[in-house]
């Protein structure tokens, strides 16, 4: 809460209903282009286009994935050189182990890539959106309770730099707003 | 992304060459029908049936218990494995399940690639399947390897004696592919579930549910900064579990096809196991999903269209797994190996199971060909028909592949035979309970179609058309 602009230190932000996905995304292109940083819209399904209508850049997730891909690969590639070829060399039918056993082992390096890769989505995602996160201002309002059925709403903090009570609500009446609901802390 | 067009041209890019495409969810339905319809399954009360197949599930699945006692308690004995039928109904089961469990993964993954929309009414309950009949095919191998508290050995840590596993074996090779297959499963499912767990999570009345189904659905809030991650994270795993979904049959076969055993030892082993699998897959999510979309009256979500669709891949498989069969038995004659020839012959002509071979023959190659006739693809009965007829066949050609071969092997000395005991025959049944009962739970607890996903492939969920309606009635107009 430092950059609360005006009287209320308990208003959590807008929340606002549009009528139709088009309406929100047309809402949004506005929004983004008054300037507005703390915002977002919520929505039952990803909306298609609309990280460009909020100006959002490409998801950086999978540069993430890529160096957990990478580990998955190079752990496995070691695990199996490390314990086959120097630790414990289990001669099997008389079948050599060394540097050029390779393709003996491409089977688990694959599925160790996979499976490093497929942790780092897990948890690289919930880093990046900030879950778990069981309580949040928002659930306090009834409005928002739509997002997950049929919805189409949008959310501006009171934290945004250009936040201010009374004109923030009549732009998003201007904009094509229905319903509109404070939220508080 | 569609740019700002003429209101003339303005039309939707599925009927873009003026064909009005059969919709994926029927009545135009709006997105509240969507979550009551699939939360009220969870919400109201379950109807009589699902009661009358709970309770033979759960007591089946404690058969299974029962006989898994039995099992460690007396011995691998009570199995009719022997020499040289080491591999007896304990792996044709694994292999069986493990197929099944391909589908699930395939709708998700593959068709989410190949921008399959209709995929969406099917992939939640596909995964699920997936996920229980992967636990399935894991009780087999667990318990067959004789001692199953020394299953440990499996993990890639030294056993006591400071001996590490040999990864050049293809059956550990098995090990990192099936549990790959089903962490990445499990991971993918959840994923897709967490917008759904928070749907039921604001509709929840009481405190068990709404604390339940928030704790699980993580505090999601449908913002748009979490979904651009969200499906940066589905694309990822969609373009990861695509070649693991390819690999974790390949790696099967190779359990087989990198031994010496005449019948084995081939190359088509790969693609043809994953073929079978996607087959054997599919014809469950049907058997599966036929009687859940009528008990539910789900037929507005899962339509026609989407039993036309599964129906086509089952006849596309079933004809490459045919074509793999012909093509073994073809190699076999032209290799001119002696072993591999009369190990065919066997499996054919004069061996002790050649009825295991024409029954499989029949029911994975002749019966799908009726699909090839759209009366037969949108027929429920003969749909659902063709589908146990696979889910059968499949069965025996895993049966067909593993004890025939074994049981006659290079010297006719070594020659043997192989039935199953009692124990494993009701452990078979067992697991069937288990699949059965726990897909009824998934389908008490949880969403079974991802709503989140069918609402995003809705017409009016485009926000580039606004005026969908008009501009599909004018295309109606046009064409009649």
């Amino acid at each position: 809460m430092s950059a609360s602009t005006d009287n209320s230190k308990s208003l959590f932000g807008y929340v606002a209903e549009f009528q139709t996905a088009s309406d929100l995304y047309h809402a949004a292109e506005k929004v983004t282009e008054a300037g507005f940083r703390r915002w977002d819209v919520h929505t039952p399904y990803p909306v298609h286009g609309m990280d460009h209508a909020m100006g959002l850049g490409k998801s950086w997730l999978s540069a993430a994935v890529l160096v957990g891909g990478s580990t998955g690969f190079l752990f496995a590639l070691f695990l199996q050189f490390f314990t086959q070829v120097s630790l414990y060399p289990t001669v099997v039918q008389s079948k050599p182990t060394n540097l050029f056993t390779l393709p003996a082992f491409f089977p688990v390096t694959f599925e160790l890539t996979i499976l490093f890769s497929g942790f780092t989505i897990l948890f690289g995602l919930l880093t990046v959106i900030m879950l778990p996160r069981w309580n949040h201002p928002l659930f306090n309002s009834p409005l928002f309770e739509k997002a997950t059925d049929d919805g189409f709403l949008m959310v501006i903090e009171a934290r945004d730099p250009k936040f201010k009570k009374e004109k923030t609500h009549e732009f998003l009446t201007e904009i094509g707003a229905g319903k509109i609901e404070e939220v508080a802390h | 992304m569609a740019g700002p067009s003429t209101a003339e041209n303005n039309v939707h890019p599925s009927e873009a060459e003026g064909v009005v495409r059969e919709p994926l969810v029927l009545n135009d339905r709006p997105m509240s029908w969507i979550t009551d319809r699939i939360c009220g399954i969870v919400e109201n009360r379950q109807p009589f049936i699902w009661w009358v197949l709970f309770v033979p599930s759960a007591l089946l699945f404690g058969l299974l218990l029962g006989t898994l006692v039995y099992l460690v308690s007396t011995g691998i004995g009570v199995w009719g494995n022997n020499q040289p039928v080491a591999w007896g109904w304990a792996i044709v089961n694994f292999v069986f399940w493990i197929g099944i469990g391909h589908a699930g993964t395939l709708i998700s993954a593959i068709l989410f690639l190949t921008r399959q929309k209709w995929r969406t009414s099917v992939n939640r309950a596909a995964e699920a399947m997936t996920l229980i009949a992967v636990m399935c095919a894991g009780i087999y191998p667990g318990f067959h390897v004789g001692r199953f508290w020394m299953v440990w050995f499996l993990a890639p840590v030294p056993n006591a004696n400071g001996i590490w596993q040999n990864f050049k074996s293809p059956l550990l090779w098995d090990v990192f592919a099936v549990s790959t297959y089903f962490l990445i499963s499990v991971i993918f499912w959840y994923i897709g579930l967490i917008p759904d767990l928070a749907t039921l999570r604001d509709r929840a009345k009481s405190k068990i549910p709404k604390f339940l189904y928030g704790f699980f659905a993580l505090g999601w809030r449908n913002g748009n900064r979490q979904w651009r991650h969200y499906e940066m994270a589905y694309l990822l795993l969609a373009a990861l579990s695509t070649p693991l979904v390819l690999s974790v049959h390949s790696v099967v076969s190779f359990d087989f096809a990198t031994s010496v055993v005449p019948g084995w030892h081939t190359t088509i082993f790969p693609p043809y196991f994953v073929a079978g699998a996607i087959f054997g897959g599919f014809a469950m999510v049907l058997t599966l999903m036929l009687p859940v979309r009528k008990l539910y009256g789900l037929e507005d979500l899962f339509t026609h269209k989407h039993i036309d669709n599964m129906s086509k891949i089952i006849l596309l498989t079933g004809t490459i797994v045919g074509y793999a069969y012909i093509m073994e038995l073809f190699i076999s004659f032209y290799g001119a190996n002696k072993f591999e020839t009369d190990a065919f012959h066997l499996r054919i002509l004069s061996g002790p199971y050649t009825w295991a071979y024409y029954c499989m023959f029949f029911c994975n190659v002749i019966a799908p060909q009726i699909f090839w006739f759209q009366w037969a693809r949108h027929n429920l009965w003969v749909v659902f028909i063709v589908a146990n007829f696979v889910n059968f066949g499949m069965w025996f050609e895993r049966f067909v592949i593993i004890p025939t071969t074994l049981a006659r092997d290079f010297l006719p000395g070594q020659w043997g035979y192989y039935s199953p005991s009692t124990t494993e025959k009701l452990m078979f049944a067992g697991t069937f309970g288990m699949f059965m009962m726990l897909f009824l739970l998934f389908i008490r607890f949880l969403p079974v179609i991802a709503m989140s996903e069918v609402k995003g492939v809705l017409p009016q969920s485009d926000p580039h058309f606004p005026d969908w309606k008009k501009l599909r009635e004018k295309r109606r107009k046009a064409n009649s």
